[in-house]
C-alpha cells in the first residue's frame, strides 16, 4: 500500500500525538487523581465526602480512559518505548497498576454499604489511587530525563540493568512531587467549579493555593537542576529520519545540559516553561478568589506549558540509556513502520473528535454543582 | 517451586488474564440485556420496567468496576511482562488495542457513568440510547480485542523485516478481516450473552423458589429465557472450531482437543470418551462416533482431519527451513543488502518462527542437530489431556444450556414460571457458563503453544528480561489484590440480590398488578406480560 506521507513527518506526528495523549490524560485524569487525594484533607464528614466523590463520579471512568489510550497507542506508535520503557520500570509499574485497580472498585464500592469502617477504607483506597500514580508518573518522567539503565542486543531484545529503589533520586523525587502539586491544583480547581458552595470548597481552595506556589517553585527548582546539574543527552550526526526503526543506528551522548539545546536554538519554544509559570499564577488567583474560570484555565495551561517543557527540551530523544547511550530512543529510531503510523493517525483523525465531541456532550449533560441534599435523597449517586 | 523466569510470566499472565475474563463476559452480556430491558420499559412505559433495569444494573455496575480494573493490568502487561514480544510484533499487534481504546472503551467508559447518574437528566429515549451506546462500546471493545488475539492464532497481513528485526504490517485489511477473529468474536461474545442470561435466570430462579418479589422475577426469567436460548444456540453452533483448519497451529489445536494421535480416514470420527496419554501417544478406552468430526471441522465428507503425528512431521520440515531463515538473518542484521542472504529467506522467510523453536535448547538453531530438532517439533503438541477434557466439559456445558434454556423458554412462552424443577435447575446452573469460558480461554490460549504469534514468535522468546524475585513480587500482589477484590465483590452481588429490586428506590409501581410483592402464588393478573 502506498502511505502518501513521508515516514519522518509521520514520526514527528506521532511525537506530537503522544504529547496530546500525556496532556489529554493530565486534563481529565489529572483532576480525578488530584480529587482523590484531595478527599481525605478536604473534605471530613461522610456527607462532604460523598458530595466530593461526586463531583468526578460520572465523568472519571471515561477521563481515564485516556491512561488506557495511552497505553495502547504508544505500543502501536512506539513500539520499542513501550517494550522498554515498562519492563524496564516493571515494579513502578506494577505500583501504579495496584494503585489504579484500587480506584474503579472504590468509586463503586465505597458507599454500598453503610458502616463507617467499610467507607473509611474505601476512602484512603482513593486516596492512595490518586496521590500514588500521580507521584510515579512524575517520578517516571525524572527518570526519563535522567536517562534509564537499559540496552539492546543485537536481536533488539531490551535488558534493564536498574533496580527499584534506584528510580528515586533527589531529581526524579523532586518530578514527582511536582507532577502531585500539578495534579493537587487541578482538582483543587475542578472542586471551585463543581463543589457546593461552603467549607469543602473553602478548603480544596486554600490547599489548591498552596499546590499552586508549589508547582512555581518545583518547576524553577528542576530547571536549575537541568541547568546546572549534570542532566542531558544530544543526538550526534545526521540522523537518517526515514531509516528503519533499529536503534542501534543512533548515536546519542550524555551532554550536560544538552536539554535546554532547543531552547537556545528555536527561542519560541520557550512559550512552554512560561506558560506553565504564568498558567499557574492565573491559577493562583483563581482558586485563592473563587474564579471557576480561571482556576480551570490557569491549571490546564499551567500542565501543557509543563509537560510540553519536557517534551520539547528532549526532542528528538524520547527515552535515554544512561549505560549505553547508542540504545537510545529516538523520534527516528523507535517508531512503528510508516504504514501502521499511516493507518494509526486515519483511526485517530476520524476517531479522535468523535470521542471529543461525546465527551463534552456529557459533561454538559452533568453541568452544575453537587448538592448534597440531592445525593442525601437520590439513589443515583454513589 | 523452582520456576523459570518465562514460566512465571505465563503464570502471571494465565492468572490475570483468567481472572480479568471472570467479569467481562458479564459485563457483555448484561450490557445488552439492559438495553432490551430498557426497551420494553421506554415501549410500554410501564414502571416497573424501569425498577428491573435499574435493579440489573446495579449488579452490572458492581461486575463492571472490577472489569474495568483487572483490564489496566492486561492493557499494559504486554509491555511489562512480554517486552520481545511487543517489541517483535508491536507493529501489528498494538494498533487493534489502541483503536479499541478509541473507538469502543472511551465509548462504553464515557456514557457508563451517564447511564447510572442520567436517570434524572435525560429523556427515557435519551437514556435508552446511553445505555445502547455501553452496550455498543462493550461488544466493539471485544471485537478489537479479539482481532489482537485472532492475529496471535493466524499472523496474516505480515512480513518480518531483519532490518527492524520484526514483524511489520503489510495488509492491515487481512488483519481486521481475519477469519480466526471474526470466528472468535461471535463465539465470544455469544459465551458472555449466555453468561448474562444464565446470572440473570438464576438469581430470578432465587427469587422465585424464595417466594420474593415475583413480579420482577418472571419478566427478567422471559427476557432471559429468550436472550439465552439464542445465545447459547449460537455459541455452540457459531463456536470457533471454524478456524481450525487454517493454519498448522490450528491444526494442531484440533487434533490435540479430539486426542486424534494418528490419521484416520475421512471423515473422522469424533472421540466421545477416552483417556490421552502422552507419553505413550495413544488415547485409551477411546468411544468414537464415526463421521462426526470431520464434518464439523472440515465442513466436508472427504477432507482428512490432519493427526498430531503428520502435523509433527510437518513442524519438524519447518524447522529444518527455519534455520536456513535464521542463518540468512544472521547475516541481513549487518549486511541487510546481502544478496544470497536475502534469497535465502526469501524462500524460507516463513519458516523463521520455526528455527526459534530451536533458541530453547540451543544458542545457535542453525547449529541444532536431528535429535534437538525432533524435540523441539514434538514441543509442537499441547498439552494433549487437558485440551481434550477442557474442551468436552466446555462443550457438554454448551449443550446443556441449550437444553436448559430451550426448556425454560417453552416453559416461560407458556407462562409456567412456577416450574420447581426449573427453577432450581436456574439457580443451581448460574456458575456453570463460567467455568465454561475460562476453559475456553485455556484451549484457546493454552492451545496456542507453544507459540505465543502462531508459527512466529515462541512464546518462551516473548518475554521480558526480568528477574525471579521482581516477578514473585507482582505475582504475589495481583494474587492478594484480586483475592481480596473478589471476596468484596462476592459480598456484594450477594447483598444487593438479598435485599432485592426495592431497596434502592422504594416507591411504588406494583399494587395495580400485585397485591403482596411477597406473593409466591401466580399473580392475579398475569396479562400485563
Amino acid at each position: 500500500m502506498h502511505v502518501p506521507i513521508d515516514y519522518d513527518i509521520l514520526r514527528i506526528i506521532w511525537w506530537s500525538l503522544l504529547g496530546v495523549l500525556l496532556i489529554g490524560f493530565t486534563l481529565t485524569d489529572g483532576f480525578d487523581l488530584g480529587v482523590a487525594t484531595l478527599l481525605p484533607f478536604a473534605a471530613r464528614t461522610d456527607d462532604e465526602r460523598r458530595m466530593v466523590i461526586n463531583t468526578v463520579g460520572a465523568t472519571w471512568e471515561g477521563n481515564q480512559v485516556w491512561f488506557i489510550l495511552g497505553g495502547g497507542a504508544i505500543f502501536a506508535a512506539w513500539p520499542f518505548v513501550y517494550a522498554v520503557a515498562f519492563s524496564g520500570f516493571y515494579l513502578a509499574m506494577f505500583l501504579v497498576l495496584a494503585a489504579l485497580i484500587l480506584r474503579p472498585v472504590a468509586f463503586k464500592y465505597r458507599s454500598k454499604r453503610e458502616s463507617r469502617g467499610w467507607r473509611a477504607t474505601w476512602d484512603w483506597a482513593l486516596f492512595v489511587g490518586g496521590f500514588v500514580p500521580a507521584l510515579v508518573f512524575g517520578v517516571a518522567v525524572g527518570n526519563v530525563l535522567q536517562g534509564a539503565p537499559f540496552h539492546l542486543d543485537d536481536d533488539l531484545r531490551s535488558y534493564y540493568t536498574g533496580a527499584f529503589l534506584g528510580l528515586f533520586t533527589p531529581f526524579s523525587l523532586l518530578c514527582g512531587l511536582l507532577s502531585v502539586a500539578m495534579v493537587i491544583l487541578h482538582g483543587a480547581a475542578w472542586l471551585t467549579i463543581k463543589a457546593e458552595l461552603g467549607e469543602v470548597r473553602d478548603r480544596a481552595r486554600r490547599i489548591g493555593s498552596v499546590a499552586a506556589v508549589a508547582s512555581i517553585v518545583l518547576f524553577v527548582t528542576g530547571f536549575a537542576f537541568v541547568r546546572f546539574g549534570s542532566l542531558g543527552y544530544r543526538l550526534v550526526g545526521a540522523p537518517d529520519t526515514t531509516g528503519p526503526s533499529n536503534p542501534l543506528h543512533t548515536i546519542v551522548v550524555k551532554a550536560p545540559g544538552a536539554w535546554l539545546d532547543n531552547f537556545s536554538g528555536h527561542p519560541w519554544m520557550l512559550i512552554a516553561p512560561t506558560l506553565g509559570i504564568i498558567g499557574a499564577v492565573a491559577a493562583f488567583f483563581g482558586v485563592q478568589r473563587g474564579r471557576e474560570a480561571l482556576a480551570m484555565g490557569g491549571s490546564s495551561a499551567s500542565a501543557l506549558g509543563i509537560i510540553s517543557t519536557v517534551g520539547l527540551s528532549m526532542f528528538p530523544i524520547i527515552l535515554p540509556s544512561s549505560t549505553d547511550p547508542r540504545s537510545s530512543l529516538t523520534v527516528w529510531n523507535a517508531s512503528s513502520s510508516q504504514l501502521t503510523l499511516f493507518i494509526m493517525l486515519l483511526a485517530t483523525i476520524i476517531l479522535l473528535p468523535i470521542v471529543l465531541g461525546y465527551t463534552v456532550f456529557v459533561f454538559r449533560v452533568l453541568w452544575g454543582r453537587i448538592d448534597t441534599k440531592a445525593i442525601l435523597t437520590s439513589h443515583d449517586f454513589y | 517451586m523452582d520456576l523459570s523466569v518465562v514460566d512465571l510470566s505465563r503464570l502471571q499472565f494465565a492468572l490475570t488474564a483468567l481472572y480479568h475474563f471472570l467479569f467481562v463476559p458479564l459485563t457483555l452480556g448484561l450490557s445488552m440485556m439492559l438495553v432490551i430491558m430498557e426497551s420494553i420499559y421506554v415501549m410500554s412505559g410501564r414502571a416497573i420496567w424501569k425498577r428491573i433495569t435499574k435493579f440489573w444494573a446495579t449488579l452490572f455496575g458492581i461486575n463492571f468496576a472490577l472489569g474495568v480494573a483487572t483490564g489496566l493490568t492486561m492493557e499494559f502487561q504486554f509491555g511489562t511482562n512480554w517486552s520481545y514480544f511487543s517489541h517483535y510484533v508491536g507493529d501489528i499487534f498494538g494498533a487493534p488495542l489502541a483503536i479499541e481504546g478509541l473507538m469502543a472503551f472511551f465509548l462504553e467508559a464515557t456514557f457508563v457513568g451517564l447511564m447510572f447518574f442520567g436517570w434524572e437528566k435525560l429523556s427515557k429515549p435519551g437514556h435508552l440510547a446511553v445505555t445502547f451506546l455501553t452496550a455498543l462500546g462493550t461488544n466493539l471493545s471485544a471485537l478489537w480485542i479479539l482481532v489482537a488475539n485472532g492475529w496471535m492464532q493466524h499472523p496474516v497481513g505480515a512480513a518480518f523485516n531483519p532490518q527492524t528485526m520484526r514483524m511489520e504490517i503489510t495488509n492491515f485489511q487481512a488483519v481486521i478481516f481475519n477469519p480466526v477473529a471474526q470466528a472468535k468474536f461471535v463465539h465470544t461474545v455469544s459465551a458472555g450473552y449466555l453468561i448474562a442470561a444464565a446470572f440473570v435466570f438464576g438469581i430470578s430462579c432465587i427469587y422465585m423458589l424464595r417466594g420474593k418479589w415475583v413480579e420482577v422475577a418472571r419478566r427478567s426469567m422471559t427476557v432471559a429465557a429468550a436472550f439465552g436460548l439464542l445465545a447459547a444456540l449460537s455459541t455452540v453452533v457459531l463456536g470457533d472450531e471454524s478456524g481450525y483448519t487454517l493454519t498448522d497451529n490450528q491444526k494442531m489445536k484440533l487434533a490435540a482437543l479430539e486426542a486424534e494421535w494418528r490419521p484416520q480416514p475421512a471423515p473422522a470420527g469424533i472421540t466421545l470418551f477416552g483417556i490421552p496419554d502422552p507419553k505413550t501417544r495413544t488415547t485409551r478406552f477411546e468411544v468414537k462416533i464415526p463421521w462426526v468430526l470431520g464434518v464439523i471441522a472440515t465442513r466436508s465428507f472427504d477432507q482428512p482431519v490432519a493427526s498430531i503425528y503428520e502435523l509433527v512431521a510437518t513442524a519438524q520440515t519447518r524447522i529444518v527451513s527455519g534455520m536456513l531463515a535464521y542463518q540468512a538473518v544472521q547475516i541481513l542484521k549487518t549486511d541487510p543488502r546481502n544478496a544470497q542472504a536475502n534469497a535465502v529467506f526469501a524462500v524460507h522467510g516463513r519458516d523463521l518462527g520455526y528455527g526459534l523453536l530451536l533458541k530453547k535448547y540451543v544458542t545457535d538453531p542453525s547449529r541444532a542437530d536431528q535429535a534437538t530438532i525432533e524435540k523441539a517439533a514434538w514441543d509442537t503438541v499441547p498439552n494433549v489431556p487437558l485440551m481434550f477434557w477442557s474442551f468436552r466439559i466446555m462443550a457438554f456445558t454448551g449443550f446443556f444450556f441449550i437444553a436448559l434454556f430451550g426448556a425454560a423458554f417453552f416453559l416461560m412462552s407458556r407462562r409456567l414460571h412456577e416450574t420447581r424443577w426449573l427453577q432450581w435447575a436456574g439457580a443451581l446452573a448460574i456458575p456453570l457458563p463460567w467455568l465454561a469460558v475460562e476453559l475456553g480461554w485455556i484451549l484457546a490460549e493454552v492451545g496456542r503453544q507453544p507459540w505465543a504469534i502462531d508459527g512466529v514468535l515462541p512464546t518462551g522468546l516473548g518475554a521480558s528480561s526480568l528477574t525471579r524475585p521482581e516477578l514473585w513480587i507482582t505475582i504475589i500482589g495481583f494474587t492478594v489484590i484480586y483475592g481480596a477484590l473478589a471476596v468484596v465483590e462476592i459480598g456484594l452481588i450477594v447483598r444487593t440480590v438479598n435485599k432485592g429490586p426495592y431497596v434502592a428506590d422504594p416507591e411504588p409501581d406494583r399494587p395495580a398488578l400485585y397485591p403482596k410483592s411477597d406473593n409466591p402464588g401466580r399473580p392475579l393478573v398475569v396479562a400485563a406480560e
